[in-house]
């Protein structure tokens, strides 16, 4: 079978595309030279990296429910480690963590340990033993090992609640580079992005999604590295940004110190928050430590995520998987604050204390402020910086003379489109920044949509509705399902819902609450009853998000002190007692389930779902 | 079903205690990196290696780098015991 031919090949057929998309760049760069205008570039940029998926996806193609749900199971780990790195990361890891952290500094770094330590509770707690089931969804295990429906119900409800705001800031992230990038309004953006998110995942299911999630985490991760480590070759003469920005922290800490114009000055500003600035009262620290627990349980419990785990060969590929997938995030991650510094310095050194008290003056500032300022995304003198003439008259009209930091502002999504243009580099390695962005926005987009398509075809439709359905129908269920959830996402974020996009966060919390305590102890405590599952999932998912609402909109009181984002900290502990103690009080499962979970825990043998032999067996 | 009749609960018991300690070691090793070396990052940020602070550098970097050993390594033991007690998988 062709697909046999293509996993064994693996190695040699994307070392021939990473080769292929790197000659691609190169020969841009070279028709830039030769004056291709920038708009051109932009676009072949955009479609030809939406046709390169869309191919796959296409090849991809399967009528085989298993190939459908979980690519035939056949991903090898590092392969799948790719995948899940690309599932995981989204617009918001490529474009928002390194401005985050050129905001916010330190206490930006609860997000990069709580979206990265979530991986080792993966690893140890649920991933193999999922495998193991042969599950094809995350509910489909609840409702397994819970016995019945409203497990597996419930399961999809909070499934539900965290993938599709998830989703709709996924389009909306397509939508925003595509109209950036192609000139069109955003409202037809979005559905650019969609249909670059369906070519990719509705021939082929989780196989399709698998194998443009590998050749967009390659796009993503070249096109992350490549402007910082100019970038660095640049400032400090060794191209590696990850270690040699530990002297540009050393620069931002004396020049926080010496800069006049970051200090504070009687009437107008205090001085500049330090970068390093650590949380210092017991809050601060209890909520920097909160925040992490609430982001790595969620991040473990997020089905998404969990379901790229079921795809492996078997029970060891998925630990080892999930190393691969940790080291894969981990070079981005790492990355992100070297990011957020070499842009701090740029702006001490090189903007803050200019002379501001002339045109000709106000024209020399570095150029890449005026690029951006014509976008809205940096002002001066309270004013966006769209030409020098602009930011002259804001400047006149409130009497500044030397630009303080107070005067400045920069939106944080600017500190990665910005890096190339801040390293003077050609057009082409911004359009590259581009289409990483793109790719990470595609991928976690069709990781997600697959996981709410899947819960509703295989769970609700298959499971709860009509168990007899024929292979071909379920997947033309499977099929349209897909097609509707995508449809809605993208309507929903077509009308920029900002009240949704600011719910994304909360996805972690409701995840870890709801799902968490019923999946480790489905497989760590044989005890665990059904009822006890069930109420535990419905006390820990409600808790969680009675706090969400009634602090954010209701003037609800914080519980000491812990911020709305980390709810889950209540939650998680209500799920884990209430399953406990309601476990305790009915009667204890039947021995058959007691078998049962003795068999998820041994990696031995056969998966446990029942699925006829005839669709297990690829053809 | 077939292969839990051929698998003694004793050799059973065993994997899943080994499992079971091996678990708790590794996330005795994630709660340490993960939160409680954070809690004395201003200690840390005494220390200044390469002109990284030690306690920034553990949260941009350090904790990072142990995580991703920290999976390996469990893997690769939980295989270990796996194997010793022949119930690993056939094949990879």
């Amino acid at each position: 079978m062709a697909s046999g031919d293509f996993t064994s090949n693996l190695g040699r057929v994307y070392s021939m595309y990473t080769g292929g998309f790197a000659a691609f760049v190169i020969l841009l760069a070279v028709l830039e030279q030769v004056g291709l205008p920038d708009a051109v570039i932009g676009y072949l940029f955009v479609f030809f990296t939406i046709a390169v998926y869309a191919g796959i996806g296409i090849i991809s193609r399967t009528m085989q429910v298993s190939e459908y749900y979980v690519a035939g199971r056949r991903v090898p780990a590092f392969y799948n480690g790719m995948a899940t790195a690309a599932d995981w990361m989204s617009a918001a890891s490529f474009i928002a963590m390194a401005g985050g952290l050129y905001a916010r500094g330190y206490d930006y770094m609860a997000f990069i340990l709580g979206w990265t330590g979530g991986y080792v509770l993966v690893a140890t707690l649920i991933a193999p033993y999922l495998r193991k089931f042969g599950a094809y969804t995350v509910p489909d295990f609840l409702g397994s090992r819970y016995g019945g429906n409203i497990a597996r119900f419930i399961g999809i409800v909070v499934l539900f609640c965290c993938s599709f705001t998830y989703i709709v800031g996924q389009i909306t992230g397509t939508g925003l580079i595509a109209s950036r990038f192609l000139g069109i309004p955003f409202e037809v953006a979005v559905f650019v992005g969609l249909v670059g998110i369906l070519v990719c995942s509705m021939m082929g299911g989780m196989r399709a999604v698998t194998w443009t999630q590998v050749a967009q985490y390659i796009v993503l991760i070249i096109a992350y590295l490549i402007p910082v480590v100019i970038l660095s070759a640049q400032q400090t003469g060794v191209p590696l940004p990850q270690i040699m920005y530990g002297q540009v922290l050393q620069q931002i800490q004396e020049l926080e110190q010496t800069a006049p114009a970051l200090q504070a000055v009687e009437g107008v500003q205090e001085a500049a928050r330090p970068f390093l600035q650590t949380p210092q009262t017991f809050t601060e620290r209890f909520n920097f430590i909160a925040l992490i627990i609430c982001l790595m349980i969620g991040t473990a419990s997020l089905p998404h995520v969990l379901m790229r785990f079921f795809t492996t060969p078997s029970v060891k590929a998925a630990r080892r998987s999930v190393g691969w997938a940790l080291f894969f995030i981990f070079l981005l991650y790492f990355t992100a604050p070297a990011y957020a510094s070499f842009a701090k310095l740029e702006v001490y050194q090189n903007v803050l204390g200019s002379d501001v008290s002339t045109l000709e003056a106000i024209q020399q500032l570095p150029q890449w402020i005026f690029i951006y300022g014509g976008v809205e995304l940096v002002s001066i003198c309270g004013q966006h910086a769209v030409d020098a003439q602009t930011v002259f008259a804001a400047c006149q009209a409130a009497g500044i003379e030397t630009l303080l930091y107070s005067q400045f502002s920069i939106a944080a999504d600017t500190v990665v489109i910005a890096t190339p243009e801040i390293a003077g580099l050609p057009y082409v390695i911004a359009g590259l920044v581009a289409a990483g962005g793109l790719a990470a926005a595609l991928s976690t987009a069709d990781g997600l949509l697959l996981a709410i398509a899947n819960a509703l075809s295989h769970d609700i439709y298959y499971r709860m509705i009509d168990p007899k359905a024929s292979t071909a129908r379920r997947l033309v269920v499977a099929r349209i399902l897909l097609i509707i959830v995508a449809v809605l996402g993208a309507i929903v974020a077509g009308t920029r819902p900002g009240g949704i996009l600011a719910l994304v966060a909360w996805a972690f919390s409701l995840a870890a609450a709801g799902l968490f305590p019923a999946l480790v102890m489905g497989v760590w405590w044989k005890r665990t009853t059904s009822v006890g599952a069930i109420c535990g999932m419905l006390a820990g998912f409600g808790v969680t998000l009675f706090y969400l609402v009634g602090t954010r909109y209701f003037d609800m009181p914080l519980w000491f002190g812990v911020s709305n984002i980390s709810a889950g900290l209540f939650g998680i502990p209500v799920g884990f007692i209430v399953t406990y103690v309601v476990s305790l009080m009915t009667p204890a499962p039947s021995q058959e389930m007691q078998d049962f979970v003795d068999e998820l825990r041994i990696p031995r043998g056969p998966t446990l779902m029942a699925e006829t032999k005839s669709t297990q067996k690829a053809s | 079903m077939t292969d839990t009749q051929t698998i003694s609960p004793e050799v059973a018991r065993e994997h899943w205690s080994r499992s079971r300690n091996l678990m708790i070691i590794t996330l005795i090793v994630w709660a340490i990196f993960g939160y409680a070396i954070h809690y004395f990052v201003d200690q840390l940020n005494q220390i200044v290696i390469f002109g990284f602070p030690m306690g920034w550098y553990m949260g941009a970097q350090g904790s990072l780098i142990v995580f991703v050993i920290l999976i390996f390594w469990f893997a690769h033991r939980q295989n270990k015991i796996d194997e010793e007690l022949g119930l690993a998988e056939d094949s990879d």
